[in-house]
């Protein structure tokens, strides 16, 4: 099917020249978009005319454009990732938009994650939680063999729907109280339901809480946004699992 | 006699490994301590290697361009990893997994380290299950497995169809425990722009902080590559944006051969191009060819109805279907080798059965599977890669076909290595698809995540010991050193030259104007014609990018720009050094097709006696041609064929 062709979209950019710059919206004009663009596309596109008008292009963070490396972000018209359901701005194509509309652009609005150059954020923080807990304390080598220890499918099955997060940061910026609180419970669930992951299962539930606390994200209030917003639609039940990981940790104390 | 050692131990293939590891140097731990080692790139073989280096106790500086170490493109990796467990008791077997590989290289690789990546391939797979990545399991509780192509076995371990996703996660939170412990220095958002050698070892590297642009001298003992393989000098490919070639480029350029640059894989099922606008390929996992059917139109007209939308895929019954595939290689159907799959798309295509509005593309059917297995196990095995397809292209292929065509995917040339995995820079390692060794001319589906796991947990952890052990007298590097102050003058030099051209064209420009002469030339079919006149064409483009680049904005603050002139300056080098090893190798061979050298029915041949050999290239200056070094290969336990899939 051959795709429709927007004539004129307008684009409301927030620039921001660097971390302590103040910043401001732009709006830009950009002509004859294929409604099969994907929207970082028309963002190239719109770059280029930038360029070739002696302007700086607006620096975003992108990078496998297929929807699974986790560095693309972005508020498109208010949404995280964009209007577009189980996306990330990456997949995000054209046909989601009309001719002549307005379609207003930011970066994530976190205190954790401070905006560096215009759309891109420092997401450090992520990184820092993962540093407290995310992992399994096993060195190369020594281990036992694949098939020594039995998981159940479901169980399996459960830990890869939380483990198939990709740390974009879309949960903490669609939450009020800009909690990290989906994205640490992907971590923590996925280990709580392997067997791998039980011998530090008390440490890890609360180095990561206790980190996410220090970094600055906010407390969750149940409020569900971050799953809708989450582009891999990580169920808040991870969120009840963190939870009940968490209490049993104190309560061992 | 060659110049080049690859180093490739004594005694029978099956104890080559086990022989050498008795034989080379061990680092004490002490020692161990007081030996910093540089990884640039944190996929998974940097990752892995960072991860493994750091738990031995060595000190590890680890850089990649991304905001995080998890971004690296391992992670759109989808379909799975290969292992030789045999878990599934149908004859597989370490031989039987080398023996794949170098038959599905095209006998293009060398067979001693094909041989330590099937033997130590189980390792892997048990690795990463203590890691906590959650492989697909059967009932029973015991890990799943699948097929792929070129193979008769079943031993590919998935997660879903993101394999390389959680494999790199697991890899990634072993570099965030050792991150966590201080072993690990992390620098992210850092790009390597230069290595220093210091009386000719690799000693450190000059890299810009992509935030601050600030230029940074690092010092190490050694310097790992493991930066992942070139094919974005083809503007469109499956790579992701920021995928490149410097790091291994500038060591070319210090004197690391680079081997068999014309070797790329060309994926045969990837979401076709939709027009002029578009800035990257989206493959669909080979895994799909397991329960997905190729197909075309058997008569042209209804080709030529589906091009102008006058029937729909749906409306052509079984009996007009042309299973091409299966007609062609009946015993490996729809699983034949990439390289295969992808001639054989072109072939319908030119014939003129292509079945999208420019012709470009073929039909991959489920309709047979979701009738034979329903539609939820379609969905458990390939939903997201369903999801993924659906985004992109707005049709359902749950009850309408997909649409594929070939797109370029992998790199199996790369920076020379020998044995140990090291260039020909003493100090300098290069690892995972930065390197040449593993796959010869094509490499095999889910042999990727294997390669890159092997070297970085298993091979590079021993080897790099080897060399370590008579460094442990060496302090710590000093980077104020003449030769660190020197490469990074030259490196302040080559930014503000690029920056201060101030011409009239944006680097996309003439990425994009590479990419074209590229696929055009030395894409899936290549001639000694074309490929002359490539190189031409490419060296007046060089001339012109250096006269007419525009880079904006400012040096000293994010410069995505500058930094894509940079690395568009390196693809545009490479891509001159790929035509010309495409247009010595006058053969076919795995991803390289020359139409000079074919079968009467279209299938490459190789030519044994004048090419089997590995094509390792010196520079000599930039306006001087390269040396051409040969390794020349022995097959001692797999006898030379020709490869027939039929």
């Amino acid at each position: 099917m051959a795709d429709k062709i927007l004539n004129k979209i307008y684009v409301k950019v927030w620039r921001q020249n660097s971390p302590k710059a103040k910043g401001r919206f732009e709006t830009y004009t950009v002509e004859n978009v294929s409604q099969g663009t994907s929207f970082l596309e028309m963002i190239d596109i719109l770059n280029d005319q930038l360029i070739l008008g002696g302007k700086d292009p607006i620096a975003f963070d992108n990078d496998c454009r297929e929807g699974i490396c986790g560095m693309c972000s972005l508020y498109v018209n208010g949404h995280a990732h964009g209007p577009d359901t189980m996306a990330t701005t990456c997949q995000l194509h054209m046909r989601k938009f009309n001719e002549g509309q307005t379609i207003t652009v930011e970066p994530w609005r976190v205190g954790a994650f401070p905006v560096i150059k215009d759309l891109m954020v420092d997401r450090t923080a992520f990184e820092k939680i993962q540093q407290a807990g995310g992992f399994v304390s096993v060195n190369t080598g020594g281990v036992p063999d694949g098939n020594a220890i039995p998981i159940l499918q479901d169980d399996a099955e459960e830990a890869m729907d939380a483990a198939a997060c990709i740390g974009c940061g879309a949960c903490a910026a669609t939450c009020k109280n800009s909690s990290a609180m989906l994205f640490l419970a992907a971590k923590v669930s996925q280990f709580a339901k392997l067997p791998q992951g039980q011998v530090e299962a008390k440490r890890r539930a609360k180095a990561m809480v206790a980190k996410m606390d220090e970094l600055g994200f906010g407390g969750c209030t149940n409020t569900g946004a971050c799953e809708l917003a989450c582009p891999k639609s990580i169920s808040i039940a991870h969120i009840a699992r963190l939870n009940r990981e968490y209490l049993k940790a104190k309560i061992a104390d | 006699m060659s110049i080049l050692n690859s180093k490739i131990p004594e005694g029978p293939i099956s104890q080559k490994w086990s022989n050498h590891k008795e034989k080379i140097k061990v680092v004490s731990p002490n020692n161990k301590r007081k030996l910093e080692v540089i990884v640039i790139g944190t996929g998974l073989a940097g990752a892995s290697a960072a991860a493994s280096l750091s738990e031995l106790g060595y000190n590890v500086k680890a850089f990649c361009y991304q905001d995080s170490p998890r971004r690296a493109h391992s992670i759109a990796a989808q379909g799975g990893i290969n292992a030789a467990k045999n878990y599934q008791n149908d004859n597989d077997s370490v031989y039987r997994l080398f023996y794949d590989t170098v038959k599905g290289g095209d006998y293009r690789s060398r067979e001693s380290n094909v041989y330590r990546l099937a033997e130590v391939s189980p390792n892997i797979i048990d690795q990463c299950v203590a890691q906590g990545v959650p492989f697909a399991r059967e009932y029973g509780g015991l890990l799943s497995n699948r097929s792929f192509g070129g193979v008769l076995v079943s031993r590919t371990f998935y997660a879903r169809g993101q394999t390389g996703q959680q494999l790199l996660l697991g890899a990634y939170s072993a570099l965030n425990r050792q991150i966590a412990e201080g072993g690990v220095k992390m620098y992210t958002r850092h790009e390597m722009i230069d290595l220093v050698t210091i009386d000719g070892k690799a000693r450190g590297i000059i890299a810009r902080d992509m935030v601050t642009g600030e230029v940074k001298r690092f010092g190490a003992h050694a310097v790992v590559i493991a930066s992942g393989g070139y094919t974005n000098v083809y503007f469109l490919s499956t790579n992701a944006m920021g995928c490149n070639v410097s790091a291994s480029w500038v060591c070319y350029k210090k004197g690391a051969f680079f081997a068999n640059p014309c070797y790329v894989q060309i994926h045969p099922t990837c979401i076709p191009v939709h027009g002029s606008q578009q800035s990257k390929l989206t493959l669909m996992s080979e895994s799909l060819r397991n329960d997905g059917r190729v197909w075309t139109p058997k008569k042209k007209e209804d080709a030529e109805k589906l091009r102008k939308g006058i029937i729909g895929p749906n409306d052509i019954t079984d009996t007009d279907r042309d299973f091409y595939l299966e007609r062609r290689y009946p015993s490996y159907g729809n699983l034949v080798p990439r390289d295969v799959a992808s001639r054989a798309a072109k072939e319908r295509c030119d014939a003129g059965f292509g079945v999208n509005s420019e012709g470009k593309a073929v039909f991959l059917d489920f309709k047979y599977s979701i009738e034979r297995l329903g539609r939820h196990t379609i969905e458990k095995r390939y939903g997201n890669l369903f999801q993924m397809y659906e985004k992109i292209t707005d049709v359902d292929p749950y009850t309408q076909p997909m649409q594929i065509y070939p797109a370029i995917h992998y790199a199996m040339g790369g920076t020379w290595v020998d044995y140990n995995l090291m260039t020909t820079i003493p100090g300098l390692y290069a690892i995972g698809e930065a390197n040449f060794s593993d796959h010869g001319a094509n490499r095999l589906g889910a042999s990727a995540l294997m390669q890159g796991l092997a070297d970085g947990y298993f091979v590079l952890p021993y080897t790099i010991g080897d060399y370590l052990a008579n460094e442990i007298m060496v302090p710590k590097i000093d980077t104020n050193r003449p030769e660190f102050i020197e490469a990074e003058n030259n490196v302040v030099a080559r930014l503000e030259n690029l920056f201060n051209i101030k011409g009239k064209t944006p680097v996309d420009h003439f990425h994009k104007k590479l990419g074209q002469i590229m696929w055009d030339n030395v894409g899936m079919a290549r001639n000694a014609e074309g490929l002359t006149k490539a190189i031409k064409e490419i060296q007046e483009l060089r001339k012109e990018f250096y006269k007419d680049l525009l880079v904006p904005g400012e040096m000293k603050n994010v410069n995505p720009e500058l930094e894509k002139a940079g690395r568009v300056a390196d693809f545009i080098e490479l891509g001159e050094l790929l035509a010309r090893d495409a247009l010595n190798r006058n053969e076919s061979c795995g991803g390289h097709f020359r139409e000079e050298s074919a079968t009467e029915e279209g299938e490459a041949k190789r030519d044994d006696v004048n090419y089997a050999y590995v094509a390792a290239w010196e520079f000599k200056g930039i306006d001087s041609e390269p040396v051409l070094h040969k390794e020349d290969l022995f097959f001692e336990t797999i006898q030379l064929t020709q490869r027939s899939y039929k």
